[in-house]
């Protein structure tokens, strides 16, 4: 039933496609975050035109498709090519890995910006105004009382993010990335061996299912200390 | 690039209606599987679940190769074993459609399952001690419930559709993207006409959150805050 011959020849590369899958999904999310936790802040705390600035920027790359998102970079870079070459640039665009994880970092920092604004948002008001009763400064209130909370509120929504992330970047694959799709679709255009492609789907399937357990298990862990309503 | 316009408007036009040819059946594959996740026997919650993990947990854009060629490929087979001398082949657009819909149902059947759990059993009971049959209560009482609760829902499971049609690009069908692709091949200037891409998108996007907000207006007529 299994094509031993097919993955004795391509499972080699079609296991170096899933390590960039991998890098590609896990550091764009990683990434995302240096942008989306002080973008977050922004959205609550800064002030109303700094506020809709980081909101216009959540609302297009939430509005558009990732795949048009990474051919305006990657492709649309290209017209700046002077430009971009007399800054020292060029060669960091000219890489499509690199146009895909900056593409990415950018969605779904995108994404996690709302998330975790939506998050603070959500920590009750008296929480706050106890802190400050308490007489806490602002920085250590945020600190003690706010962070934790919102993190525990966005866990959930952030680990869908990292699924997400898994799936889009094989959107990679159209801009001749070699991730675990573009190697999968290698192999079956060299034997139009169907399995290339039922194996991949495994492969993702498994791994989004081991993130949502692992992050089930998470988050159990993390409300323990929560009192069962 | 005036000169486009035309042929982005048509692009446009068929990313729309990929989108709204999918929703229909998209709709109907979500709620036969969130009533058998709902289901008492086993076998058929075990089906549900199985469906939802599977087209959730796949790239979109591999469920679509996977759909494109394997139907090629099963149906073929299915004429050379029949026995018939014909080449099938099945066309981008309907590759989308069954794709875009698997992908849609799975998404939406998460939501209709918890809406369908919202409503209060006190109410179906009512419903049916004053003598309405089963399907009148779906109807009557059940459905519009049903629907107030989950248009949030299944308005994000359209915008995700809407943006998931870009992908049929891949396969050569003629939608916005890939009308996009065509004229930047020819006139060299990828950054602004990729970038017009994205905007008409986020127009798309934009009047569908406007049409999905009075949609839940509507729906939520009669419909008091519990206090």
């Amino acid at each position: 039933m299994i094509h031993w011959q097919l993955f004795e020849r391509f499972g080699p590369r079609m296991a170096d496609g899933f390590v960039v899958t991998l890098e590609l999904a896990l550091g764009s999310v990683a990434l995302a975050l240096l942008l989306s936790v002080p973008a977050s802040l922004g959205r609550v705390f800064a002030s109303k035109p700094v506020s809709a600035a980081l909101f216009a920027y959540t609302y297009i790359f939430r509005g558009t498709p990732l795949l048009a998102q990474l051919f305006l970079i990657y492709y649309g870079s290209a017209q700046f090519q002077a430009a971009l070459a007399a800054a020292g640039l060029w060669w960091l665009f000219r890489d499509p890995f690199f146009c895909s994880l900056l593409t990415f970092t950018l969605n779904t920092a995108a994404y996690q910006t709302e998330i975790f604004a939506g998050a603070i948002r959500a920590v009750p008001l008296g929480q706050i105004e106890a802190a400050r009763a308490a007489a806490m400064p602002p920085m250590l209130a945020a600190r003690r009382i706010i962070f934790p909370q919102a993190a525990a509120i966005a866990l959930r929504p952030f680990g869908n993010e990292l699924i997400l992330m898994v799936k889009a970047s094989a959107l990679a694959s159209v801009v001749t990335v070699y991730d675990l799709l573009a190697t999968a679709k290698m192999a079956f255009q060299r034997t139009y061996d169907f399995q290339a492609y039922i194996a991949a789907a495994i492969v993702y399937v498994l791994t989004v299912e081991i993130i949502r357990r692992l992050w089930n298990a998470l988050d159990k862990m993390l409300i323990r200390h929560k009192i069962a309503c | 690039m005036i000169q486009w316009g035309h042929e982005l408007a048509l692009g446009a036009a068929m990313t729309a209606g990929l989108a709204l040819t999918t929703l229909p059946f998209g709709l109907a594959l979500g709620f036969s599987a969130a009533l058998a996740k709902d289901s008492k026997t086993a076998w058929l919650r075990g089906l549900g679940e199985t469906y939802t993990t599977v087209f959730r947990g796949l790239p979109e854009l591999l469920t679509l190769l996977l759909i494109y060629y394997g139907s090629q490929i099963l149906s073929q087979n299915l004429a050379d074993a029949s026995g018939l001398p014909i080449t099938v082949n099945v066309s981008p657009f309907t590759a989308g459609v069954i794709a875009l819909s698997l992908v849609f149902g799975a998404y939406a059947s998460e939501v209709l399952l918890a809406a369908l759990r919202a409503v209060e059993r006190g109410q179906i009971e009512a419903a049916r001690s004053f003598g309405m049959s089963p399907a009148l209560v779906f109807r009557r009482v059940v459905a519009p419930q049903m629907l107030r609760i989950a248009l949030p829902g299944l308005g994000n499971n359209w915008l995700s559709l809407l943006k998931d049609t870009s992908l049929v690009s891949v396969i050569a069908l003629n939608d916005l993207l890939r009308t996009t692709q065509v004229a930047v091949e020819r006139t060299r200037r990828p950054f602004e006409f990729y970038a017009i891409a994205c905007a008409i998108y986020l127009v798309m996007t934009a009047l569908s959150t406007l049409a999905i907000a009075r949609a839940e207006k509507a729906a939520r007529r009669g419909w008091r805050q519990p206090v």
